[in-house]
């Protein structure tokens, strides 16, 4: 009786698997027919975001520790993709070599981040991380003299798609009698490499290391006295985090083929925060969900306008404007309703549920 | 008799100002040992930089015939040696049960953590029944108490009580010394810091008194109760 019960259960498991499969797959076309191409584009950033959030959960969501300079690492991973693959300097290695390059160097300084912050926690680790982000963007924004390394504001132009031998990821092909434009091809890649960081974070959260991180996040001086490596364990949280963030930097420089300090500003930093703790800090899920919700809701808010001249015969805002305070009054509302997430995970649910009740 | 813990002229600062002096100190296999002094007399501070948690400035802390100086904390912890920190360090955000799994994190002997488990719940059965609550949500006293029953699951040789009573109804109070005296039935040894000197006395085989972070007076209980200057000071004559 249990055995087919479990048999059951197993076989709609795989159902959904499948289905959740197939509509993974068929979805960059949906969108492209339904939508317009410019939202496959976008479909494919909302892929990255879900990356740099789900790394900074790591940090942020599982370790508890506040970082605001996050975007650092993003940039760094996209500026070893532009150094190591572009005319810049002339080198152009193949994407399987620079991407985890970038990965860790990015996990570099997330220890060197870090170790010198171990002893900070919530606001002051918030402020000295925040200034970290900010250091490297001003670096970037002038380190194009006396030596031209970023090539300063300027950004760095021209860097290669992904490619593997002669196959351009930047360039339609034919496959299967099916035509795939390069942005259909990108999503597939992203789309691999998300299912790679939500594997990760799976197993992490359910590991020794997941547990540990949590116990930090609650008290330090307890975790240490159940023998917990409390040093280790937060510059750990802090490489992974930092892996997370240079790996999606990589693959942005690549889909964008231009970079600029521009794109890495303290606004990048908090948009990644408010995925995590709009979605459901901690909560793989409710990251994900924050992450595409928020990547997607911005760009659907520019057409305010087409609304406002269906509705009223002309635009009596300019949708620039509203967009950003629709945005805004989504973000308060959302804290207000749902103070523990979109999607929050049961943990969390019931903290909130206990300190109201 | 050779000591599980031997502090030796321990010396703490806080930048130029020195907390603990010369601090000297031992506790035998087994034995309950108390350490009474007024608030900011360096009990706290003491505690710390045996554990591991504050570096010492100078002198010499030794486990089991061994140095543990400048271990770190978690180094300490695995070795026997376990903190129950003040104001109840739970993970607030964890359940009853999770906290008591983290308390045996160090190990990885299964069926010796399961039978710990067992023994603990037969202690704390206060705590059985609210397995599934998260530990912010218990009272002072429940919590007290599962924090003692999370350092039992690391299987400790020598327990460090940072004020148990603390905050705690009177009733309470009663009821996590009778479980502090039943681990130290079962051989674990204890050190017991407090303001409440009387109980503390009263519990514990020896005592040490401290003042302006050193130790002015110290012999078995009694005798400390019976000195008149400790009475006058901590036992409210």
């Amino acid at each position: 009786m249990s055995s087919v019960l479990s048999l059951n259960k197993t076989r709609s498991r795989w159902l959904t698997f499948g289905l959740l499969a197939l509509g993974l797959a068929l979805l960059p076309f949906l969108v492209d027919a339904g939508l317009g191409r410019s939202w496959v584009r976008l479909l494919d950033l909302a892929l990255l975001y879900v990356i740099l959030a789900l790394g900074l959960n790591i940090v942020v969501g599982y370790a508890g520790l506040l970082d605001l300079g996050y975007v650092a690492f993003y940039a760094l991973g996209a500026y070893v993709y532009a150094w190591l693959s572009s005319p810049h300097f002339g080198l152009h290695l193949p994407f399987w070599a620079v991407l985890p390059l970038g990965a860790a160097l990015a996990a570099l300084f997330g220890v060197l981040l870090g170790a010198p912050t171990l002893r900070l926690r919530g606001d002051y680790l918030a402020i000295v991380t925040l200034g970290f982000g900010e250091i490297i963007r001003i670096f970037l924004n002038n380190l194009n003299a006396p030596v031209n390394i970023t090539n300063g504001p300027q950004g760095i132009n021209l860097i290669d798609p992904v490619r593997l031998g002669s196959f351009d990821l930047s360039q339609s092909h034919a496959l299967f009698g099916y035509t795939f434009t390069g942005i259909h091809l990108t999503y597939y890649l992203f789309l691999l490499f998300t299912l790679m960081v939500i594997f990760i974070s799976m197993r992490l959260e359910d590991s020794r290391i997941g547990r540990a991180w949590v116990a930090i996040r609650e008290d330090e001086i307890a975790a240490a006295a159940t023998g917990i490596n409390t040093r280790n364990l937060k510059l750990l949280a802090f490489a992974m985090g930092a892996t997370f963030g240079g790996l999606a930097g990589g693959l942005f420089a690549s889909f964008q083929g231009f970079i600029s300090p521009e794109s890495f500003n303290l606004m990048e930093s908090i948009m990644i925060l408010c995925m995590i703790v709009l979605g459901g800090m901690g909560h793989i899920p409710g990251v994900i969900f924050g992450a595409v919700v928020l990547t997607l809701l911005p760009e659907a808010l520019r057409y305010t306008g087409d609304w406002q001249r269906n509705l009223f015969g002309q635009i009596y805002i300019d949708p620039a404007d509203l967009r950003m305070l629709l945005f805004g009054v989504a973000l308060v509302a959302v804290m207000l309703y749902r103070p523990a997430g979109l999607l929050p995970s049961t943990r969390r649910r019931r903290e909130f549920a206990d300190a109201q009740g | 008799m050779s000591a599980l813990l031997a502090i030796n002229r321990l010396s703490v600062a806080y930048g130029g100002i020195h907390a603990v002096r010369e601090l000297s100190l031992e506790v035998a296999p087994g034995e309950m040992v108390c350490l009474i002094g007024a608030n900011g007399a360096g009990k706290t501070t003491t505690l710390k930089a045996v554990s591991g948690l504050l570096p010492p400035h100078g002198g010499s802390v030794h486990f089991d015939g061994q140095s543990i100086t400048r271990l770190p904390a978690h180094e300490v912890a695995r070795r026997g040696l376990t903190l129950v920190p003040e104001g109840r360090g739970v993970f607030p955000r964890m359940s009853v049960a999770e906290n008591l799994m983290m308390g045996a994190y160090a190990r990885r002997d299964r069926a010796e953590i399961a039978r710990d488990l067992d023994q603990v719940h037969a202690l704390l059965p206060r705590l059985t029944e609210r397995r599934a609550q998260l530990a912010g949500l218990l009272s002072g006293g429940e919590q007290q108490m599962l924090a003692l029953g999370r350092a039992m699951m690391a299987r400790p040789r020598l327990l460090l009580l940072d004020e148990p009573s603390m905050g705690l109804a009177p009733l309470m109070v009663q009821a996590v010394f009778d479980i502090i005296r039943r681990i130290a039935a079962g051989g674990v040894a204890v050190l017991l810091i407090e303001q409440n000197a009387h109980l503390a006395l009263k519990t514990c085989a020896r005592g040490y008194v401290l003042e302006n972070g050193t130790v002015t007076l110290s012999g078995p209980a009694a005798e400390l109760s019976a000195n008149p200057a400790v009475r006058q000071a901590y036992l409210g004559d």
